[in-house]
């Protein structure tokens, strides 16, 4: 099997796997429209307030949701033992690792695109600049999350404490995704006169190569120890 | 040498060097050197802020080299190294952002300001903290070993975007004044205290290698699970 034949297979296998449990990505979507809503009774039934923020209430609701998206990639492998047959298979872990971390970027996106309606409904923002800087940061920035959540949830599923642990090793890593995606979004959603979209595009860019270049050679140490 | 001089760990040494020179350093900052021009009397604690500032990024930096040594030799002695340094770079990161809050009160005003160098020392900090507290949830050694040598490296890596990062979230937001550099003349306590830090910060890695070498050679006794004398057996 060629390289993006292992990928693709590990990708299918993985999206059929959050297709069949579909009732807890449905779960997912509730948790993170939840704490959309938390944040209006945290900050006050200020509407200007919210709508100023609403990037970055939509960016942390969207943080908090992928880490439960994101454990489930290799949850699902520790419960029955399924991890030990898949290394048991003729494959590259590099490949396993573009096929598990592109469909919790899939993952990710739909969640986004679920969160996105809401977050619009609730803070009463509307695009306003253009929608296909929203999907792009979008995208970019589900796949900063899904690069480095991979490879901490093939360490985290299989150690105790696994439910602090993958968002104690996330979050700080993640800051310049959040950053990077926060601050796209707000451009996207008010128009950017000033001209500042390439910068913080570039930045996202820069951040996921070096995650979709190094996690996946270090996939390999992390599972066969 | 003689044999009870012999019966002293070399690090030992080393950290009384580092202890020594730390005092020196201390004397020449605080008495010997003029006050700085603009900050005054307060300046002085950039005497151990600056060289904390470079000997933590330096033990974390040799944390990631035997990081990456173990992942290509897999050799315990690099653990053993790795977790020194991380345990130890923790602490003086810690130490920064306490130096660095106690200067900023009089100088800027405030405790906290997000500035480049202040998040980026916050997030590195939270960043070895995981990898310390992944290291504690993992009971099997090479696994552990392996999983911080992962942690450390990523974490290694993400350093310089955190900091480009908010370099530009900064200067989007609005400009920032950097602290005058310090002058020629004040360069002596400088070097005395970088070197003092870097004696001391050996010796604690070096206790902590050490160990933790002690720690893996060491078996557990533990009595048998079931008696052969047990009266029914």
């Amino acid at each position: 099997m060629s390289f993006s034949v292992q990928a693709r297979a590990v990708l299918a296998k993985d999206l059929h796997v959050a297709w069949r449990g579909r009732a807890r990505t449905a779960a997912v979507v509730a948790f993170a429209g939840t704490v959309l809503l938390l944040f209006s009774f945290a900050v006050g039934p200020d509407s200007a307030t919210l709508a100023q923020h609403a990037p970055g209430y939509f960016w942390v609701a969207l943080l908090l949701g992928s880490v439960l998206t994101l454990g489930d990639a290799f949850r699902v492998e520790v419960e029955d033992d399924a991890l030990d047959g898949l290394l048991v298979l003729p494959i590259d872990t590099r490949a396993l690792f573009l096929g598990k971390a592109l469909a919790s970027t899939i993952a990710l996106v739909a969640l986004a695109a679920a969160l996105i309606p809401i977050a619009g409904l609730l803070y009463g923002v509307g695009v306003g600049g253009s929608w296909l800087h929203l999907g792009v940061f979008v995208l970019l920035g589900a796949a900063g999350l899904a690069a480095p959540g991979t490879l901490y949830a093939a360490m985290t599923a299989r150690a105790r404490g696994r439910e602090v642990m993958l968002p104690l090793l996330l979050f700080p890593l993640v800051v310049p995704v959040l950053l990077a995606a926060v601050k796209g979004t707000s451009l996207a959603l008010a128009g950017d006169p000033m001209d500042q979209v390439p910068s913080w595009l570039g930045l996202l860019i820069a951040f996921d190569l070096v995650y979709w270049s190094v996690c996946p050679l270090l996939l390999g140490a992390v599972l066969e120890s | 040498m003689s044999g009870a001089l012999k019966r002293v760990a070399w690090e030992h040494w080393v950290g009384l060097a580092g202890l020594v020179l730390l005092g020196i350093g201390s004397y020449v900052g605080l008495v010997e050197a003029p006050p700085e021009r603009y900050m005054g009397e307060v300046g002085r604690i950039l005497y151990i802020h600056v060289p904390t500032a470079w000997i933590a990024l330096l033990t974390l930096t040799v944390a990631a080299v035997a990081a990456g040594m173990w992942l290509w030799k897999r050799r315990p002695g690099w653990d053993d190294v790795q977790v020194g340094c991380v345990e130890v770079g923790i602490i003086l990161v810690a130490m920064l952002l306490v130096q660095g809050s106690t200067w900023a009160r009089p100088t800027w005003g405030v405790f906290w300001t997000w500035d480049p160098r202040l998040t980026t020392a916050a997030i590195l900090l939270l960043a070895f903290i995981a990898v310390l507290a992944l290291r504690a949830f993992v009971d099997d050694a090479y696994r552990r070993a392996t999983w911080t040598a992962v942690a450390t490296l990523v974490a290694a890596v993400d350093v310089p975007i955190v900091y480009y990062s908010v370099k530009w979230w900064r200067t989007l937001h609005q400009d920032f004044s950097s602290p005058e550099t310090v002058a020629g003349s004040m360069t002596l306590p400088l070097r005395i205290n970088a070197f003092a830090l870097l004696f001391l910060a050996t010796w604690l890695v070096a206790r902590r290698a050490r160990l933790a070498r002690l720690k893996r050679g060491t078996r557990v006794l533990e009595p048998p699970k079931r008696s052969a004398l047990v009266a029914g057996e």
